[in-house]
């Protein structure tokens, strides 16, 4: 039990010295939410990440089940937060939708990720 | 001379495929396949090169057959030196208590190997790679169960998650498949009258992954540090194959959870014999786990041939 205990503090230690970083950007949450079913089809697709994202290289895209574009194509990090994406959609007829996104943190890590969700009829 | 036009054009092409290649790399350093992340698992190794290290890892082992037991701390450390090439080296301090004897400790031996990575593919969420690991006789204290012959031991490690199953099937998307195959080659016959066998040492680790739930399957309200958790069971077992000992089998199976955070991630699992050989009785281990290349993403925690 003590070898742990001291494991545990050298650990603690080493990261309490470790440098403010950034790093990879995972999938948080979003709106609407992953594999959710909504009754109203939302008029923006909105991803909230794990760490702040570099504009230039990081997209969204949602499509119908037959694979066609229904965004309005206008991915955006809105102005004071950072690691939020949106892209606004077309007004949506009942299905299921396919967002897939790509992403790259502001350290230039990447990521990327597909969910979908469903717009009740 | 070629035209100026000619040496742009293969200029712009030259940047756009370093371009496209620069985020496979950099997946690659994380354990990254798509949109599927693997955690670096504690019994088994990883099938990703890695800039991460291992600082510590506490192992109460079971007792062995002979009732003896055995702590250590161990450290181990991954890095590249290209984006698809990098090295482990890992060593432990050791303290062995014999039954009815008086404990010995000392360094294990010094491990190390080279790791190449075959290949990824992002789409069916699959990682191969291909490695060497020698166990370095004589780097250790001998009393304390390190050897004095070195084992070089080549192996294949591989992951794969299951995200690419139907959406019909979204709580079975979030499992996921890592193992080891590989053999153990001693340079020594035996050591004190013991004979040093060749063995096939084959492990998988079972892990399913609240994370990729969350993020691509379904939000189903977890919230930190419940959204970050890997339940598990990894099993590692050896079989030898020669010096009159052929198919005596010895391995655990380690159930356990690893939490994995931003830049570095917590691990413990229950250590349970798989075979009667392997000895009686339960042990436990530890592990704190640092990801360099998000800690220090512009210096040591990349390749290193991209630091000048």
């Amino acid at each position: 039990m003590r070898e742990i205990l001291a494991a545990l503090v050298v650990g603690a230690v080493a990261l309490g010295v470790a440098p403010s970083a950034r790093a990879h950007a995972f999938l948080d949450h979003a709106s609407p939410p992953v594999g959710s079913s909504v009754p109203v089809p939302p008029p923006v697709v909105a991803l909230w990440f794990t760490q702040d994202l570099e504009p230039a290289f990081s997209s969204v895209t949602v499509t119908n089940e037959a694979g066609q574009r229904v965004d309005l194509g206008n991915v955006q990090i809105p102005q004071g937060t950072p690691a939020e994406l949106q892209v606004g959609l077309k007004p949506l007829a009942p299905g299921t939708y396919l967002v897939s996104w790509h992403v790259v943190s502001v350290d230039t890590h990447p990521t990327e990720g597909t969910f979908t969700f469903e717009i009740k009829p | 001379m070629r035209p100026i036009l000619y040496d742009n054009r293969r200029a712009r092409l030259a940047i756009a495929a370093a371009l496209m290649i620069t985020p496979i790399y950099d997946a690659l350093a994380h354990g990254l396949a798509g949109e599927r992340f693997f955690p670096a698992t504690i019994l088994t190794d990883d099938p990703f090169v890695a800039d991460e290290m291992s600082l510590p890892q506490v192992t109460q082992t079971p007792p062995g057959p002979d009732g003896a037991q055995e702590t250590d701390i161990q450290i181990d450390l991954a890095k590249r030196i290209t984006p698809n090439f990098g090295f482990t080296i890992r060593d432990e301090w050791r303290r062995l208590r014999p039954t009815d004897l008086p404990a010995v400790t000392g360094l294990g031996a010094l491990q190390t190997g080279a790791q190449y990575q075959l290949f990824v593919n992002g789409p069916h969420q699959a990682l191969g790679l291909l490695g060497l690991n020698a166990t370095l006789g004589h780097t250790g204290r001998i009393e304390a169960g390190a050897p004095d012959f070195t084992t070089l031991s080549p192996t294949f490690d591989f992951g794969k998650g299951f995200g690419d199953l139907p959406r019909s099937l979204p709580y079975l998307r979030p499992f996921a498949i890592t193992g080891n195959l590989g053999f153990d080659f001693p340079t020594k016959v035996e050591s004190a009258g013991v004979p040093n066998p060749t063995a096939f040492n084959y492990g998988f680790a079972f892990e399913y992954s609240l994370p990729y739930l969350e993020c691509c399957v379904k939000d189903v309200g977890l919230r930190a540090p419940f959204n970050q958790l890997f339940p598990l069971v990894e099993v590692s077992l050896s079989t030898a194959v020669n010096r009159g000992l052929g198919g005596q089998t010895i391995g655990t199976i380690q159930p356990g959870i690893i939490w994995a955070g931003t830049y570095f991630q917590i691990g413990a699992e229950a250590i349970i014999p798989a075979t009667r050989l392997t000895g009686p009785g339960y042990g436990g281990v530890v592990q704190l786990h640092f990801y360099l290349d998000d800690l220090f993403p512009r210096s040591i925690g990349k390749p290193i041939s991209e630091w000048w």
